[in-house]
């Protein structure tokens, strides 16, 4: 190997770790951003960009015809609604840029990561040259050292090392990574802290992670999802028909002799079109992606955020999902003869030098059931640790006059039976009783000097649910979602645990060919079926289902195969993603109810102002009692601009959603967005004419 | 007994009368739709046709079938009416004119039944029984070939496949009109309905004076008229005629047979596609929007707001004094309710705000409860369009009767939304736009503004009632009035398959509590909100300046 260079990196002193604005409050809308996101609304008013909103777009045209209208024909009136057309505009505009400006503050702190990196490419020879990571291509072979910044998305394929994933994670306590296994993933813009890997590049540059996420928090990849395109659809209809409304009023109107200003029937046609939801739609998507980020979820795409909503089925591994990751001594079994003190302590004494787990919870139960403190190999003379091996598959510990070995039943039954002792059918029973409610047992016995070996009693360990999955799984149960656990344990366990952890179905001594049959068969019966996965084997499965999660832990493949990758590793976050997904389509469509909610008011203001004065019994529809025709239109153009601004804070930050069946929440969605649209623009319009009527050449 | 009370018990015998008939037709409509067996003359049929009853078809088979048949049909009754003078029992009339031809051809293939003639006085009886008549069949079972595509679409998944358009026309005549027609017209018969083949009587009358007496196939004709949701009249009086619709018993009965098909149609839906409960919301919907818009209608008529009234003790010009208000009220809602379009009292006589009411009654897209078929498939682009704004405040995609309703689906169904409302507005503009048309009108001001809106809101929605007073028979409102009917029949009809061929492709979702339940109250609340409001909307403006201008 050829003498190693020292790393130049300028964003290694400046080590990207991400600062607090990478988690946003989810509601809190300063209203700085409002003004500072004022330039890139009013970038927004090119025409070109805005014909992508139907809705908005309409609005544009129509004030850029009052404009027109008003230069010709200067007045107040003619002047006032002109400008308020051109803020509902610049109002939906800003509600979009609001919520791409959060997003950018993201992608700042990414940018800062992806500065320009010099990667120490390992020839085929064996020398390493320096060259710009950008120059990196697939399969390049890269060596990191301690301190450097790992060039590009790769496998390790030589080493181990500690790296500080902070930059995208946010998350400051190092991670392992080494060659082989399911941690073999590193990605670029990372730093490596201790050691030297070897990295196989498995991204050109600009398709790296870092680069994708950059381009997905800041929405320039935001692809329209198809629930967003349908509702589209629709708000692009009910303009059309708004729109035929307004234009035939002008000949009814010329026939009624009641012919009206076509800067009136443009304020008429505004108000009516959904303007509401039609301003908003794009900033609740961007919002929701917004949501994962700050729960340090990636979606890939919108399409999958959405598809959590709709989630049928979640299958949920067992370990480090519904479990603690290891089993926990649960109890102590004596035998008949053996008080259960006894056990304890001998069971304390064989685990003091087992450092798994699931040695460490026998030590921990001695000294919380029986008070036995853990004793330190000093204060025992003569004592000799026995590891656990495969082949005698049994632990223990050699206090001189004294053996005690724990460990599977059969092991440790022959090893008393060797040195003379009997085995009751006890043992048996309290052995297949363990089993058979799903825990382990382990039996513990011992052998004095001189005397037969006698077992002593059985510890019982057991998986731990965590605690609150039985509550959350019940709230999945009313959403409607069925949850089916995961496990490689024999199906005797697995029922035990599924029926404490309160889940609906359990898949036992799952293979990765199951777990995707599972998949394809609930897809077939129409469901949209969600699941987490890191491995590389479950890479297929995760591909099948519709929102695959891969752990940010995982491996390049289970990462490249998912369209969501959690930053945080954490399984149990599949809840919170479906209800973001929720939450999400709940957003748009209690503000598309609302916005065609709020029509009844704006007729009420509106038809009455243009027609009062030919039919005088059409003034008794101005229930609000407006002041004057002017000011009836004017306030309801102004509210129909307000609301907009109003409602931005609930776009970005989603309908409050609380877990309940469909039945319950659309009562209540309804009560608030259905009723509350009606009744609202009342009250808000009358209180604006109140306003308006003061101004002279209006009221 | 006064008027009210013998109203309210009207309205309780027809109810109970439907209701009893619900579950009968619903499931025998079902079944006929479903079943594998083909009657023996059925057989003769596709036979003689050609076709192969078991071919299941894609929707754009199936509609190209549809169209087909229905365009055949129009250039056949055109030719009827343009060759009349040569063909028998023409009764001496002359041939019909050209635009005027074409309006009615299309009026009878559309199931609108608009009559810009009057009946007696134009056609003989082989336009009428030949032409009209058969049409009145075909038109009707056509309605119900979408209504029942539909439904399959809904029903099956991974398939595509609607079922066989010439095997569900058949089978809706022979089985489900044809017999249903016969009884009813033998009822009809009893109940004082003329029906004869003669060219009429002359008699004197006691006062000295001679008159022609009209006679014909009235009960046959009357009875199809109803259960099919057609309305063309024998006579230009429609069922305001004494030989048409001799007394209360046969009103009653008329409206029973013109709600009949439409109602029982919920069952079918429910059967076919195994929840009975969605049937029991869909009708439910229709009866709430129903008994609305028949309270507010009777209520209007029963006052008497202006001292014309007074005279009379309530709004009854133009009604029958043997039907009263509540009789009156009952038909005209529940024949712009369905498609019918057939009349016992002049709409145009209704208050302003009533006769309003009636225009809005058929802007719902008539829904409540609709044509035969198009009533169905009506309300359920209706439930889609629901499902799909309420369905989002769920947290799902939305998802009626376990399809998913993505971009899509919205499509057909916001283009099927839209097309309705194009035509009225977009032609009730231009007619009152050129000057033309506008001599046409008979009364100044907003009545008038009524008369056109609503023979395009007749036309449009394929009801065929007229707002008397509008001179309809010229070339501008032949045409314009052609036109509306045939785009506002087939434009929903291509999309409403092709929305069925769209669901059948579709995997059925499992219903879960995630699910929003369309089956239930709520839902029904829901959905007849958004009809009303989605129509309120859509033509506030011209009512406002028509029967509201006028009535406040």
């Amino acid at each position: 190997m050829s003498t190693l260079t020292e790393p130049t990196t300028p964003a290694a002193d400046e080590s990207p770790v991400a600062d607090t604005s990478r988690r946003v409050g989810g509601g809190l809308l300063d209203p700085r951003t409002l003004v500072t996101s004022l330039p890139e609304a009013l970038r927004k008013l090119d025409p070109r960009v805005l014909v992508h909103t139907p809705v908005m777009f309409v609005v544009e045209v129509g004030a850029g015809l009052c404009t027109v209208l008003a230069i010709l024909d200067p007045s107040v009136f003619n002047w006032a609604i002109t400008v308020w057309l051109w803020l509902t505009v610049v109002f939906a505009n800003l509600a979009e840029a609001v919520a791409e400006g959060r997003g950018r503050a993201q992608a700042a702190t990414l940018r800062r990561a992806k500065t320009e990196t010099t990667a120490r490419r390992l020839l085929a020879s064996g020398q390493l040259e320096d060259v710009s990571a950008t120059a990196l291509r697939i399969g390049d072979h890269v060596v990191v050292e301690a301190g450097q910044i790992i060039p590009g998305d790769g496998d390790v394929i030589e080493g181990v090392a500690s790296v500080d994933e902070s930059a995208i994670t946010g998350e400051s306590a190092p991670v392992i990574r080494e060659s082989g296994g399911d941690r073999c993933s590193v990605t670029g813009g990372t730093k490596v802290l201790s050691d030297r890997i070897v990295v196989q590049v498995t991204t050109n540059p600009g398709e790296s992670f870092i680069d994708r996420m950059i381009a997905l928090v800041e929405g320039a990849s935001r692809q329209k999802t198809p629930n967003e395109i349908a509702l589209n659809i629709l708000l692009s209809s009910l303009t059309i028909i708004f729109l035929a409304a307004t234009v035939t009023l002008k000949p009814l109107a010329i026939y009624s002799g009641a012919d009206q200003d076509l800067l009136v029937l443009v304020a008429l046609l505004v108000c009516l079109i959904p303007t509401t939801i039609g301003a908003l739609l794009s900033a609740i998507g961007i919002a929701g992606m917004d949501r994962l980020v700050q729960h340090n979820v990636l979606a890939m795409s919108g399409r999958a955020v959405e598809a959590a909503g709709d989630v049928n089925t979640l299958l949920l591994d067992k370990t480090g999902t519904i479990t603690l990751g290891n089993r926990e001594a649960a109890e102590f079994l004596p035998v008949e003869t053996v008080a259960a003190a006894v056990l304890a302590d001998a069971a304390q004494l064989a685990s003091l030098a087992d450092e798994t787990p699931e040695g460490r919870s026998v030590v921990v139960l001695a000294k919380r059931s029986y008070g036995l403190r853990e004793r330190s190999e000093g204060e025992l003379p003569g004592l000799t640790f026995v590891p656990f091996s495969a082949q005698t598959r049994m632990s223990g510990v050699d206090l001189g006059e004294r053996e005690i070995r724990k460990g599977a039943a059969s092991a440790v039954t022959a090893w008393v039976r060797e040195r003379g002792g009997q085995t009751g059918e006890e043992v048996g029973t309290i052995v297949d009783a363990i089993a058979s409610s799903g825990g382990t047992p382990l039996v513990v016995a011992e052998q004095r000097h001189d005397e037969p070996a006698r077992v002593l009693g059985v510890i019982h360990l057991k998986d731990v649910v965590k605690e609150g999955m039985r509550e959350r799984f019940e709230e999945m149960r009313r959403m409607g979602i069925r949850t089916v656990m995961i496990t490689g344990d024999n199906p005797l366990t697995a029922r035990a645990i599924a029926e404490e952890a309160g889940v609906d179905d359990f898949l036992a001594e799952a293979t990765p060919e199951e777990k995707m049959a599972l998949i394809k068969r609930e897809q077939e019966g129409g469901r949209l079926v969600a699941m987490t996965g890191d491995g590389t084997n479950d890479a297929p499965a995760l591909a099948q289902a519709d929102v695959g999660v891969a752990m940010n832990t995982g491996t390049s493949s289970a990462k490249e195969a998912g369209n969501m990758v959690d930053l945080d590793s954490n399984p149990t976050k599949l809840i919170e993603i479906v209800e973001i997904g929720k939450q999400l389509l709940i957003t748009r469509g209690a503000l598309t109810t609302f916005s065609i909610a709020n029509d009844v008011a704006k007729y009420f203001a509106i038809i009455p102002a243009m027609f009062g004065g030919v039919y005088a019994g059409l003034d008794t529809l101005n229930v609000m009692r407006l002041d004057s025709p002017e000011s009836a239109i004017l306030s309801a153009v102004i509210f129909n601009a307000l609301v907009i601004v109003a409602l931005i804070p609930l776009a970005l930050r989603g309908v409050r959603y609380r877990p309940s069946s469909a039945a319950s929440m659309l009562r209540r969605n309804l009560a608030i967005y259905g009723l509350g649209g009606v009744v609202a623009p009342f009250i808000g319009i009358k209180a604006i004419d109140l306003l308006v009527s003061t101004i002279p050449g209006i009221g | 007994m006064n008027d009210t009370l013998a109203g309210l018990l009207q309205v309780g015998a027809l109810i109970a009368a439907l209701a009893l008939c619900y579950r009968p037709l619903g499931s025998y409509m079902a079944h006929v739709f479903t079943t594998e067996r083909d009657l023996r003359v059925e057989r003769v049929i596709y036979r003689l046709v050609g076709v192969d009853p078991r071919a299941d078809q894609a929707w754009k088979t199936y509609a190209v079938a549809l169209l087909a048949f229905s365009f055949a049909g129009v250039v056949l009754l055109y030719a009827v009416q343009r060759l009349q003078s040569g063909l028998p029992w023409s009764l001496g009339f002359p041939e019909v004119a050209p635009d005027l031809a074409f309006n009615t051809a299309v009026s009878f293939v559309t199931n609108t039944n608009w009559q810009a003639y009057s009946g007696e006085a134009t056609m003989g009886h082989l336009a009428q029984m030949g032409g009209l008549a058969v049409q009145n069949f075909l038109s009707a079972a056509v309605g119900l070939c979408v209504a029942v595509a539909l439904i399959r679409g809904f029903a099956r998944s991974h398939t595509g496949r609607l079922g066989n358009f010439w095997v569900d026309l058949t089978r809706g005549v022979i089985r489900i009109l044809l017999p249903l027609a016969l009884v009813a017209a033998v009822v009809l018969i009893l109940l004082g309905v003329v029906q004869n083949l003669s060219g009429g009587v002359d008699v004197s009358t006691l006062s000295g004076g001679n008159q022609t007496l009209p006679g014909g196939p009235v009960a046959s004709q009357e009875a199809i008229k109803e259960l099919g949701t057609n309305g063309g009249g024998f006579f230009n009086a429609n069922a305001a005629h004494p030989f048409e619709n001799p007394g209360a018993v046969s009103n009653l009965f008329e409206i029973f047979l013109l709600l009949l098909i439409p109602v029982c149609l919920t069952r079918t839906l429910g059967e076919m596609v195994g929840d009975l409960r969605q049937g029991y919301a869909i009708l439910a919907t229709m009866t709430v929007i129903w008994v609305v818009m028949l309270a507010a209608v009777w209520a209007i008529e029963a006052a008497h707001p202006t001292a014309a009234y007074d005279l009379a003790g309530s709004a009854m010009e133009g009604k029958e004094t043997r039907f009263g208000v509540p009789g009156s009220s009952l038909y005209a809602v529940s024949t712009t309710g369905t498609s019918t379009g057939a009349v016992n009292s002049f709409h145009s006589s209704f208050s302003p705000v009533g006769g309003g009411l009636l225009m809005l009654n058929m802007g719902l897209g008539e829904v409540a409860p609709g044509g035969v078929g198009t009533g169905l498939y009506g309300i359920l682009v209706m439930a889609i369009l629901t499902v799909f704004i309420a369905g989002l405040m769920v947290g799902r995609t939305p998802e009626l009767l376990g399809k998913k309703l993505r971009a899509g689906e919205m499509k057909l169904v916001a283009l099927n939304i839209l097309t309705m409302p194009l035509l009225v507005l977009g032609f009730t503009g231009l007619a009152l736009a050129l000057s033309g048309p506008r001599e046409s009108i008979l009364n100044a001001g907003p009545h008038g503004l009524s008369e056109v809106l609503y023979a395009y809101m007749s036309g449009a929605n394929n009801n065929g009632s007229a707002f008397a007073g509008l001179s309809a028979n010229t070339p501008f409102f032949n045409i314009t009035l052609g036109v509306a009917m045939l785009a506002g029949r087939f434009i929903p009809i291509i999309l409403t398959l092709a929305l069925a061929g769209a669901l059948s492709k579709q995997a059925t979702v499992p219903r879960t509590s995630g699910t929003l339940p369309t089956n239930g109250p709520l839902f029904v609340g829901m959905l007849a909100t958004v009809v009303l409001i989605v129509a309120g909307l859509t033509f506030f403006p011209a009512l406002a300046l028509g029967p509201l201008a006028e009535g406040l």
